[in-house]
């Protein structure tokens, strides 16, 4: 809502520079989005007296114009406005001058005719082109003949007024008129508002009731006021009137539909205006019936919804209520006879009625928010003297109430003692009253509090909490002790699978993985990638984009996502990881998918930065599951991590992936992106994982992480083996495991080869094997005789050859 | 010639051929070939039984004292030359340590992450406990039971992602207030908490929009909570997260879950408080929504509200990464360029 500063000032006596108005507003009672003075940046721009005109010589369009600027001479203007005409009283921008868009105007010549600056149409000196009157939309603007000649413009066209633009919430429609906000002003200031009501001045020779009848269904329109005004001659409003439209942001039409939007802007009332002749019998406020149709003062045809709340007469809908008026009953320049109509409609319905047309108006966001029942009746009388006022006429007797509405003012109790203890302030009950006598409501000395009256304006006020709300603004938030709560201890500390999760993080960074954070919503064939477990989708009702429109049941793919931009943007190394959710749905009828934590990452080009001094390290299976194992031995979980191959996977490369399993439980996998996978999402070679964190989370964790150092020297044996292609280190592993007697304490493997000196479909292994003894120095044949039975065992077991 | 002259001898030429040497291999030869068995002083010292009695002794001390002297000039002239050996190693050793170090692989926390682990550590040491909730949530938690009926013209602020009829993606960490509030035993202690995650809106993805984001809800109730405590733990939270130079100023607002409800505002990070473009020459940057819960909420949860009462808030840490590092595109959150993530790896402030 534009609210202008000159407007405030004829009801309050405000002298702050409007910048402190704002700025006061913004810490009582609503956000304002900015405080501006139109005429800020132009510069010499003043009124002008056309003397005399004549054709340019060599153009069919320019005229140059004699034009007195109240200087000594004349100044030579050229001209190729249409409306142009000697004796006019235009804007001229001097020689020197700065219009809108901040252009400077110069002497110059046109045509070769010198012009000593510029005759102005209102958007050339800022002006939006929507609140321009059709009248000078296709020209230069013309003054009324009062104004005087030479001195700025600025003030007879309003720009000099400051403008605070309010940013009001859902809650304070109040605010959105004139009154409201002089209203919340008197109590911001502590003023009294002097707002008489007005008395329609009407001709008791014309009936109302002769004139017009209506019927209104109260639950689509709790009020509902028609007046008439008979014998008015439409024309422009006057300077004063168009002004105070367009800088509210509203185009002037003409001296009756500018009186509604007047009113509109004053009271929060919106009024419609129709021509009496062009109704056709009475009228009527009722639900759209189905096929209906209208088309609307903005020439657009709509279909209406049987939910739709119209005005019609007895021939079909003439406004689609509280929304739009229809074209075929509008004011026009032949009008002599125009209905006024004021009234309450059904807020829910008008808003959905907006919505469903998109047809968001002034009047439209007025009945969204709420009306004041109060007012109803005074803005149809103080648009009907105006409208008497501009366009002559007169206003017949009377007002047909089709619908009326006085609700009972609430009356809400509160103390002191209460307000205090919400609000940690001590304020008597005697500040609090003169807050409330401040803000206009009525309370009185009950018990030990305050029964509090709120008036009809003011419907957003319902419970005690709200009045807190009143008098901590109006007391001022600033002036509000700061403190912590106090009362029972509370310890802060994070649960068992925050802290796993937190740690989770941790540990993936420390292996040189990146926190990635990618979208949940994705496309469905994304989102059935990787899958861990069988699943439904779950889909958006309806999605802003198909790639975003299904949730995620995996990571992954999410992942590859970051990995496609990256190398999208030259970035070919990368390491990220991300922890979230993913959504599972056993069956297509249950609603609502289950929620699971996973933890994923992905690594493709080089894992370390190639440089200078080292050589490049491109990434590869065992890298990837290096990360994974280090992460899963960090998290501590009990039992033995088995990695176990798998083609299951149709996005994961079928030789090169392997499922991960904790003592017993599937908890994920590793491996290689299926090469087909890669190509699609135009990405290099790319190795992950992807795990269930809520099953790490889950799964029981070693609390026993200390075991003695052995004090006494350990022994080292060394063996190489020939196997089989086809045996598993973890074959190899057992077998050394069970049969390495009691002091084999560690087993590492250091090489596997296949090339040269190992037959085809063999490969070498080697190991080196550590005894050690917790209690006691170890014997040289001790460690012997254990070394030898593990060389019968992977001999006789696994047909392995000693080396 | 006598037989001390002869040690004397052997004594001037021993020291003349160590001070010549400039290996340490040939000056152990020399060493042992003076001081050994088969050496010069042991074959003159044979000759000692050939003297008198009495002029044994001294000339006995004084082969001695000269196989000293020898052994010491050996000591110390090593010395000299393996200081001179490393002197020249060292120089020879000499690099350019201006080339770069050997990179070293490290992730970093995600930026929002970052923020959002600044928020949950200053709140758990103020005794809160970290909720987290469902992301697919209830249209009831989300919407109804945050004082927000269907209809209620506030909904129209919040474009949601449903599911179904009465699923949504949720559109705020608000309905986190609900869930709490419905299983906390007010015997046991106040509520004091705050719960990170992610939130969805209907939006179309732009530099100042995001379909999704992040919110961090904080709620506290007990019987004795006042918005003064609201105000005082704001301003902790901004003094703590970005300095203590920061002030705050609350302003009305409307939140239908909260009766005041007011916006946040922080002294403007690029400024101080001066006015710039930024926060749009006011010295202020809205960081935040909060209030006192409305008793509605407390009420339909099942806790009474003329008992109990408290505040709560609700952050973007979306937002505050953005003004906190002047980053100008939301959605550089969500693309993960490697190259954004790995610059917020200061983390010693």
């Amino acid at each position: 809502m534009k609210v202008s500063y000159k407007w405030l000032k004829q009801y309050l006596d405000l002298n702050m520079p409007a910048k402190d108005l704002g700025e006061k507003i913004e810490r009582t009672a609503v956000e304002v989005d900015s405080v501006d003075v139109a005429q800020t940046g132009l510069k010499k721009l003043v009124i002008g007296h056309i003397l005399s005109m004549k054709d340019h010589p060599e153009s069919d369009h320019l005229h140059i114009c004699e034009v007195d600027v109240g200087e000594d001479q004349p100044l030579q203007i050229v001209c190729g406005a249409p409306n142009v005409a000697a004796d006019q009283k235009v804007i001229v921008a001097l020689p020197g001058s700065r219009i809108g868009g901040n252009v400077k105007i110069k002497r110059s010549k046109m045509r070769g005719v010198e012009s000593e600056g510029m005759i102005c149409a209102l958007d050339e000196i800022g002006f939006s082109k929507d609140v321009v009157p059709k009248e000078w939309a296709d020209g230069i603007y013309v003054f009324d003949d009062s104004v005087p000649v030479g001195e700025p413009v600025y003030h007879y066209l309003g720009m000099d007024d400051p403008i605070i633009d309010l940013d009001v919430t859902p809650n304070r429609g109040d605010m959105l008129s004139i009154l409201g906000t002089v209203h919340e002003l008197a109590a911001i200031y502590d003023q009294h508002a002097d707002i008489k009501t007005p008395v329609a001045n009407e001709d008791s020779q014309i009936d109302v009731n002769q004139e017009i009848s209506a019927t209104a269904d109260s639950s689509l329109a709790k009020t509902y006021k028609l007046r008439v005004i008979k014998g008015v001659k439409v024309a422009p409003s006057p300077s004063w009137l168009q002004i105070t439209l367009w800088n509210a942001g509203v185009r002037p039409i003409n001296n009756v539909v500018d009186v509604t939007n007047y009113i509109l802007l004053k009271y929060g009332q919106p009024l419609h205006s129709f021509d009496q002749d062009k109704i056709d019998g009475n009228i009527q406020v009722r639900l759209a019936q189905q096929g209906e149709k209208i088309t609307t003062l903005d020439e657009e045809d709509h279909e209406l919804s049987t939910n739709d709340i119209v005005i019609a007469d007895n021939d079909h809908p003439i406004a689609i209520a509280g929304v739009m008026g229809g074209f075929n009953t509008q004011i026009d320049d032949q009008t002599t006879s125009v209905v006024l109509e004021s009234a309450i409609f059904d807020s829910i319905r008008i808003r959905k009625t907006a919505q469903r047309h998109v047809l968001h108006s002034e009047a439209s966001q007025r009945f969204e928010r709420g009306i004041n029942p109060d007012t109803v009746e005074a803005a149809i009388d103080e648009a009907a003297n105006m409208i008497q006022t501009l366009a002559g006429g007169k206003i017949a007797t009377g007002i047909v109430t089709a619908a009326d509405y006085h609700p009972e003012l609430p009356t809400i109790f509160m103390t002191a003692e209460r307000t205090n203890h919400v609000l940690g302030t001590k304020l008597t009950l005697a500040e609090i009253k003169k807050i409330f006598d401040r803000l206009g409501f009525t309370s009185e000395d009950h018990e030990d509090g305050l029964n509090v009256t709120i008036p009809a304006r003011r419907w957003d006020i319902h419970i005690d909490a709200d009045l807190f709300e009143e008098v901590a603004r109006i007391y001022g938030y600033d002036k509000l002790p700061a403190t912590l709560p106090t009362g029972r201890q509370t310890i802060g500390v994070l649960t068992q699978p925050q802290k796993v999760q937190r740690a989770s993080r941790q540990i993936l960074e420390g292996l040189g993985l990146t926190q990635a954070i990618s979208y949940s919503l994705t496309t469905e064939s994304k989102a059935k990638m990787f899958l861990m477990r069988q699943s439904e989708v779950t889909k958006l009702l309806s999605p802003m984009t198909q790639d975003h429109a299904v949730l995620r049941m995996n990571l992954l793919s999410g992942l590859l996502d970051d990995v496609a931009y990256n190398h999208a943007h030259k970035v070919n190394d990368v390491a990220l990881y991300e922890s979230g959710r993913v959504f599972y749905k056993d069956n297509i009828d249950q609603v609502r998918p289950e929620e699971v934590e996973h933890i994923a990452g992905v690594i493709t080009g080089n894992f370390d930065n190639p440089a200078w001094n080292n050589h490049i390290n491109p990434v590869d299976f065992y890298q990837m599951k290096g990360i994974v194992n280090q992460f899963l031995i960090n998290l501590g979980i009990n039992g033995d991590i088995e990695y176990t191959a798998t083609d299951q996977y149709s996005d994961m490369h079928p030789g090169r992936t392997a499922n991960i399993s904790i003592h017993g439980h599937y908890v994920g996998f590793v491996g290689q992106v299926h090469p087909k996978v890669t190509k699609q999402f135009k990405i290099k070679e790319t190795y992950a994982f992807e795990l269930n964190l809520q099953e790490l989370i889950d799964l029981p964790k070693n609390d026993d992480q200390y075991q003695p150092i052995s004090k006494y020297p350990s022994i080292k044996r060394d063996i190489s083996i020939v196997v089989d292609r086809q045996i598993t280190n973890d074959q190899i592993l057992a077998v050394m495991k069970k049969r390495g007697g009691a002091y084999l304490s560690d087993i590492q493997l250091f090489d596997v080869y296949d090339g040269k000196n190992v037959p085809d479909g063999k490969k070498s292994m080697a190991y080196s094997l550590t005894y050690v003894n917790p209690r006691d120095t170890l014997k040289d044949e001790v460690v012997t005789t254990a070394f030898e039975k593990i060389k019968k065992r992977l001999t006789d077991d696994l047909k392995a050859e000693i080396r | 010639m006598s037989l001390r002259d002869q040690l004397t001898e052997i004594k001037e030429k021993g020291l003349t051929d160590i001070k010549q040497v400039s290996d340490l291999k040939k000056l152990n030869e020399i060493r042992v070939h003076l001081l050994g068995k088969k050496g010069p002083i042991t074959a003159a010292l044979r000759g000692i039984k050939d003297l008198k009695p009495e002029e044994r002794p001294e000339v006995g001390s004084y082969a001695n004292k000269i196989r000293d002297a020898i052994a010491q000039a050996v000591t110390q002239h090593r010395d000299q030359l393996e200081q001179a050996q490393l002197d020249a190693q060292l120089a020879e050793e000499k690099i350019d340590v201006t080339l770069p170090g050997k990179p070293v692989s490290q992730g970093q926390p995600h930026v929002i992450q970052q923020i959002i682990d600044e928020f949950v550590d200053l709140f758990l040491g103020m005794g809160y406990e970290v909720l987290q909730g469902p992301e697919v949530e209830e249209d009831k938690y989300n919407f109804e039971r945050m004082n927000l009926p269907k209809n209620h013209p506030a909904r129209d602020m919040q474009d949601t992602f449903y599911i179904s009829k009465e699923i949504l993606m949720r559109s705020q960490t608000s309905p986190m207030q609900a869930r709490a509030l419905e299983k906390h035993d007010f015997s046991k202690g106040p509520l004091k908490m705050i719960s990170p995650g992610i939130v969805y809106r209907r939006d179309t993805d732009d530099p100042t929009h995001s379909h999704q984001f992040h919110q961090v809800e904080g709620l506290v109730i007990d019987e004795h909570i006042t918005m003064a405590d609201l105000k005082g733990t704001l301003i902790t939270m901004a003094q703590k997260i970005f300095g203590n130079k920061f002030d705050i100023r609350l302003r009305p607002s409307y939140f239908p879950f909260t009766e005041p409800s007011v916006e946040v505002d922080v002294t403007c990070f690029n400024c101080m408080g001066k006015g710039c473009d930024v926060c749009k020459h006011t010295g202020w940057i809205e960081v935040l929504g909060a209030g006192m819960v409305h008793p509605n909420v407390l009420n339909m949860a099942g806790v009474d509200s003329k008992v109990y009462g408290g505040f709560a808030f609700g952050v973007g840490p979306d937002r505050f990464a953005m003004l906190k590092y002047g980053v100008d595109d939301i959605r550089d959150f969500y693309l993960d360029d490697v190259r954004f993530l790995n610059q917020f790896n200061k983390r010693g402030n």
